[in-house]
């Protein structure tokens, strides 16, 4: 938990992204030099098809250090997979992901979660038949006693129990943040679902990430924990983590985020702050044309 | 209420508190059953009671042993990690094959390299976890049901291979129009063919009580004291190799696959089961893990050929037939995948009561017939049997059948436990995949010695 | 963009083609090969003999002929196979003991018409147990030959609609692995069920003395074909064919078809109606069974573990087709069993079968989705 506070710190001032111009292909060189350590998440022109069917078609935004970014859409408009292409579990068939101005594109999601990216499933994807407190242990990452060797040699294996002791006690800590350490003993199968994302949250941050990408964290969760998740997400933020989340409730990513991304059609339509995104014809028109 | 969930119900929560104790009290009832069936079967048959009694548990107790090895470490992959390995038996085949091929003399026939049997064993161990590295190859990225058909195709040709006379070693002359010797660099060796292949030992126990030249200290004792007792020293060198099975192998199974499971390493496997893409999200290469856990789980297996189908002294490819994988998945299925404990118990009432049970009771019923209407009518077959219009002679025709019987029984098991009890009889336990409790939050202290 | 595109182009070339590219060179070398071999011409390089050799055009006829053979009773049975992969999702490791099922009642009855029919000097207990000797032929006893073909289909569909009845029908969704466990069970349970009755022996049932042969010229010699064969071929054709018409003219056929071509659209449809399901345990069991009793007419010999040892086989052309797809699964049974066969212009016989099941783990691992995946089958 602790070491997750050296992530980035400050959010920079809000000016938003510039378009990026389809045309300008700088390649990877330059564009990695060009993306400044305030913007940890950068995308461009990401292209993604299945099939016949184009889902994401040369999308391209950033994300600001220290923010919460939402990335809205109708149904259909190539969000979650944005997000697949982004965490690697797709490789995106053009363009190209920069994290901390780094290339990551078609990297593997290990390599990239390694890299402090770590994200949240639409449907809260729990270890089911795994107690609370194994899905959470599984999260640290490098764990001495994930090398097998380490796990069975006798003089090796204490050094994994030591590290154990101090994981327990982080997860334990953790569980408290996110009140649900009542459930510790229970399996992940047996939460409900709002209890799940919560789980899946703190999971998540025991990943050591520096920056959480969150598919849908609100869907099926009640208010009263829809406002526990908020506040998590909020406190989170001002230590410093970065976080995008990808909703469908338009209310709620108005109400709480920094920074909107609208897509559709596989593509941004629109990028800026919620009050400008509410004024844009554009995405009112996107929303009404397509709920069909 | 299911007939499994009320048969543990039934188990006393006195063996239920603690698994060495439900263990040993399982293997205690078979062996008073077995005891007493067999003691009376030399009663009916006027052989010496002690003998028969001796020899019936040691053969039990080989069986239960060879079962658990197994069970658990196919318990690794499919339970743990959930990879869906149906080729146990050609891995098996590898090991036993490798050690009896880089033990046998070089002037053998078929010829082998002449290495001393532990260098063989160890030799085997690892090509053993070379050959489940690469079928780990295709478990990096197939569902669970294509893996199984890979698997068994693997462990078909695997078997299919070492029945080729191709390779076979049998004719050794390179001018001979045969010469089917398998010429590596130099290195000439020969897998037997369809005849099959010597391993190096028969009874692997003897050597604790004979030498080349007579019987060691121990020897004069125990066979003086088993003669006594009338029982054979065939008996009493099978016996104690089934014991060093149980109560070495597989406790050396039982702690390493705990020791995997409980930390880190085996908390990876757990979430590869149960969904590895979030494993992967969380930045564990699952990859990885499944090639380690592959070659582990291999060079297990293949161990467990070697102590089971090694000590014969002779065996042949098609003892490797992909029934040997479904009699192992049944014993770890009725035990309870996901659980070491499980996979013990699964070996062991598996080979006490589903394998050999029937043909116990086969036996029984025999004797009890015997007993009171004189020897059973043996009806040459089904037809004979029928038209005889005579229950005895069915029960005669039923009794003779126990052998093919015996599968139909296990497979309506299979079918049951899938529609009724898919957890086994243990498989509904909680074993947290740590190496501490983690309920406990001391910490420092005596936290850190909770091993297991 | 254009850079981006490139590169991410030439990853997915180098991590997928290679293979591809190995196993097609592989394909082509044997094809020049072959063809050199036929032309009796060998190519040197360096005292090495590269290519080529003599092999008799006839010889590798008569490997062809009977890899077409085997190949449909492969696709046959496969067809079933396929379906029920596809459509109730498990992959079913009975459907080798369904085979040997047919195999048994089919001959069974053909034994019992035969007895009626011919002047059988046997007792009649041999004759029900089938193990009087090679009795029946289709010149001898046509008729014992098509009560027996249409038995094996009709029996063996009542086994298999008993099993899914008591076995499948109450684990519909547990999942592919209890299924294809449960499966394993009903495999052992049925095949031992056969051996309490037949007994493990196996026994000559076909008279072959007296069948017509015919020798078919081919360039430097004949290949013999004779009655047994053409009538295996004849059926096993006709059979496709009307499956062929079953699934395209009528409306259960194309929904079946459309179920296990997508099965996507299966999920979105919702469970399968039992309805479906049962027509497609009766299309399936029936061709397996028939599969079972033809190849026994071809072969002669009847045991218990015949089914079980083509399963594998029909894995490997089900798999090769594509799973789901019926027509990938004749072709890829017929082009399984052609290239079990054909495998032995260049290997020892040992290992005809180790091709097969190369064949199909090489195709699980880069093809997934089958040689014919993709060619929609509508």
């Amino acid at each position: 938990m602790s070491d997750a506070d050296d992530g980035p710190e400050q959010p920079v001032a809000a000016t938003p992204p510039e378009e990026l111009a389809e045309t300008q292909d700088s390649g990877t060189e330059r564009a990695a030099r060009e993306t400044p350590p305030s913007i940890p998440l950068r995308v461009r022109n990401l292209r993604k098809r299945f099939g016949g069917i184009t889902a994401v078609d040369g999308a391209s935004f950033e994300v600001e250090a220290g923010s919460v970014t939402g990335l809205i859409g109708p149904n259909g408009a190539g969000k979650s997979t944005t997000f697949n292409c982004i965490t690697g579990v797709h490789e995106p068939d053009g363009g190209a992901v920069y994290f901390d101005g780094e290339e990551i594109t078609g990297l593997s999601p290990p390599e990239i979660a390694n890299r402090g990216l770590v994200r949240t499933f639409q449907i809260a994807r729990e270890l089911e038949e795994m107690s609370v407190l194994e899905n959470m242990m599984l999260a640290p990452p490098h764990q001495r006693g994930e090398k097998l060797v380490n796990a069975v040699t006798p003089g090796l294996r204490d050094d994994v129990i030591e590290q154990e002791i101090e994981l327990r006690e982080a997860v334990w800590e953790t569980l408290e943040l996110f009140e649900i350490d009542h459930l510790a003993e229970e399996y992940a199968g047996n939460l409900s679902g709002g209890q799940r994302k919560l789980l899946e949250l703190a999971r998540a941050l025991m990943a050591d990430p520096e920056m959480l990408l969150l598919d849908e964290p609100f869907a099926g969760v009640n208010p009263t924990l829809e406002e526990k998740l908020l506040d998590r997400i909020h406190d989170l933020t001002e230590q410093g983590y970065t976080f995008l989340l990808v909703e469908h409730d338009m209310d709620l990513i108005m109400q709480n985020c920094e920074h909107v991304i609208v897509m559709h059609q596989g593509n941004v339509l629109a990028s800026g702050t919620p009050a400008e995104i509410r004024d844009d014809e554009r995405v009112v028109e996107a929303y009404l044309g397509g709920e069909v | 209420m299911s007939l499994g969930d009320r048969a543990w119900a039934a188990v006393p929560a006195y063996f239920k508190a603690n698994d060495v104790r439900l263990v040993a009290g399982l293997l205690l009832g078979t062996y008073v059953l077995y005891g007493v069936s067999s003691a009376f079967l030399a009663a009916v048959n006027n052989a010496s009671m002690a003998n028969a009694v001796i020899n019936e548990i040691a053969s039990i107790t080989f069986l239960i042993a060879v079962y658990a090895l197994l069970a658990l470490a196919l318990n690794l992959h499919w339970g743990y990690t959930g990879l869906f390995n149906i080729g146990i038996a050609g891995f098996m085949a590898v090991g036993v094959y490798a050690m009896s091929i880089l033990a046998a003399s070089p002037t053998a026939s078929p010829p082998g390299l002449g290495l001393p049997v532990p260098v063989a064993v160890v030799g085997a161990l690892l090509i053993t976890a070379v050959v489940g590295g690469l079928a780990a190859l295709p478990a990096l990225q197939l569902d669970a049901d294509y893996l199984a058909i890979v698997t068994v195709g693997l462990s078909e040709i695997i078997r299919l291979v070492l029945n080729a006379s191709y390779f076979a070693g049998t004719v050794t002359d390179p001018e001979a129009s045969g010469y089917n010797v398998v010429d590596v660099f130099g290195i000439t060796f020969g897998t037997g063919g369809g005849q099959g292949i010597s391993t190096p030992s028969s009874g692997p126990a003897r050597a604790i009580y004979e030498t080349e030249t007579g019987l060691t200290p121990i020897g004069e004792v125990v066979y003086g004291a088993a003669d006594a007792a009338g029982v054979g020293t065939s008996v009493v060198t099978d016996g104690t190799y089934a014991l060093v099975l149980l109560l070495g192998f597989v406790t050396a199974y039982y702690v390493l696959l705990s020791r995997i499971g409980n930390s880190p390493f085996g908390r990876v496997l757990k979430a590869i089961r149960e969904d590895e893409l979030v494993a992967r999200s969380l930045g564990k290469d699952t990859r990885l893990f499944k090639i380690k856990v592959f070659m582990v789980g291999c060079a297990l297996m293949g161990l467990g050929g070697i102590l089971w189908q090694g000590s014969y002294g002779y065996v042949n490819p098609n003892t490797f037939r992909p029934i040997v994988t479904f009699y192992i998945f049944t014993a770890l299925i009725v035990g309870g995948a996901g659980s070491n404990t499980g996979s013990v118990v699964g070996g062991a009432v598996f080979a006490a009561f589903l394998l050999e049970g029937p043909r116990q009771v086969a036996g029984l019923v025999t004797a009890v017939s015997q007993l009171l209407f004189g020897s059973l009518p043996s009806a040459p077959n089904f037809y004979a049997a029928m038209v005889s219009l005579d229950p005895l002679t069915w029960l005669g025709y039923l009794v003779d059948s126990v052998a093919y019987l015996k599968f139909v029984f296990l497979g309506a098991v299979l079918v049951y436990l899938m529609q009724n009890r898919p957890d086994g009889i243990m498989g509904h336990r909680k074993e947290t995949a740590a190496s501490v409790d983690l309920s406990d939050r001391t910490v420092r202290g005596n936290g850190g010695e909770s091993d297991e | 963009m254009v850079l981006s595109d490139t590169y991410s182009d030439a990853r997915r070339t180098l991590v997928e083609r290679p293979a591809v590219v190995l196993l097609g060179l592989v394909i082509g070398y044997l094809l020049v090969d072959l063809a050199a071999k036929l032309a009796g011409t060998t190519v040197d390089v360096a005292g090495v003999q590269l290519l080529g050799g003599s092999t008799a055009v006839s010889q590798v006829a008569r490997y062809v002929l009977d890899g077409l053979i085997v190949g449909l009773v492969i696709g046959l049975a496969g067809v079933g196979l396929s379906m029920t992969y596809s459509i109730l999702s498990f992959a079913n490791f009975a459907h080798g003991d369904y085979i040997t099922t047919g195999a048994f009642s089919g001959w069974f009855a053909a034994y019992l018409v035969a007895f009626v029919t011919l002047n059988v000097d046997a007792p009649f207990g041999n004759v029900f147990l089938v193990n009087a000797p090679s009795l029946v032929s289709v010149v001898n006893a046509p008729l014992a030959v098509l009560i027996g073909l249409v038995a094996s289909g009709v029996l063996t569909v009542a086994v298999v609609l008993f099993l899914d009845r008591i076995v499948y029908k109450p684990m519909r969704d547990k999942g592919g692995i209890p299924l294809l466990i449960a499966s394993i069970g009903v495999a052992l349970a049925l095949r031992y069920a056969i051996v309490f009755v037949f007994g493990t022996g196996t026994r000559g049932v076909t008279e072959t003395g007296s069948i017509p042969s015919v020798d078919i010229p081919v360039v430097d010699g004949y290949v013999p074909l004779n009655a047994h064969e053409v009538t295996l071929i004849v059926a096993a054709v006709s059979l496709m064919f009307g499956v062929h018409f079953l699934l395209q003219r009528t409306k259960l056929g194309k929904a079946m078809r459309a179920m296990a071509d997508n099965k996507d659209l299966a999920q979105v449809t919702g469970i399968p109606t039992e309805r479906v399901v049962r027509t497609t345990w009766i299309i399936g069991g029936g061709l397996a069974g028939i599969a079972g009793f033809l190849i026994v007419l071809e072969r002669g010999t009847l045991n218990y573990n015949i089914g079980w040892r083509l399963l594998l086989l029909i894995f490997s052309g089900v798999i090769l087709g594509g799973i789901g797809s019926v027509y990938g699964a004749i072709g890829g049974g017929i082009v399984i069993g052609i290239a079990s066969r054909l495998s032995l212009v260049w290997i020892p016989s040992d290992f005809a079968r180790v091709v097969a099941f190369a064949v199909m783990i090489l195709v699980l691992l880069y093809r997934p989705s089958g040689l014919f995946g993709g060619v929609k089958t509508a």
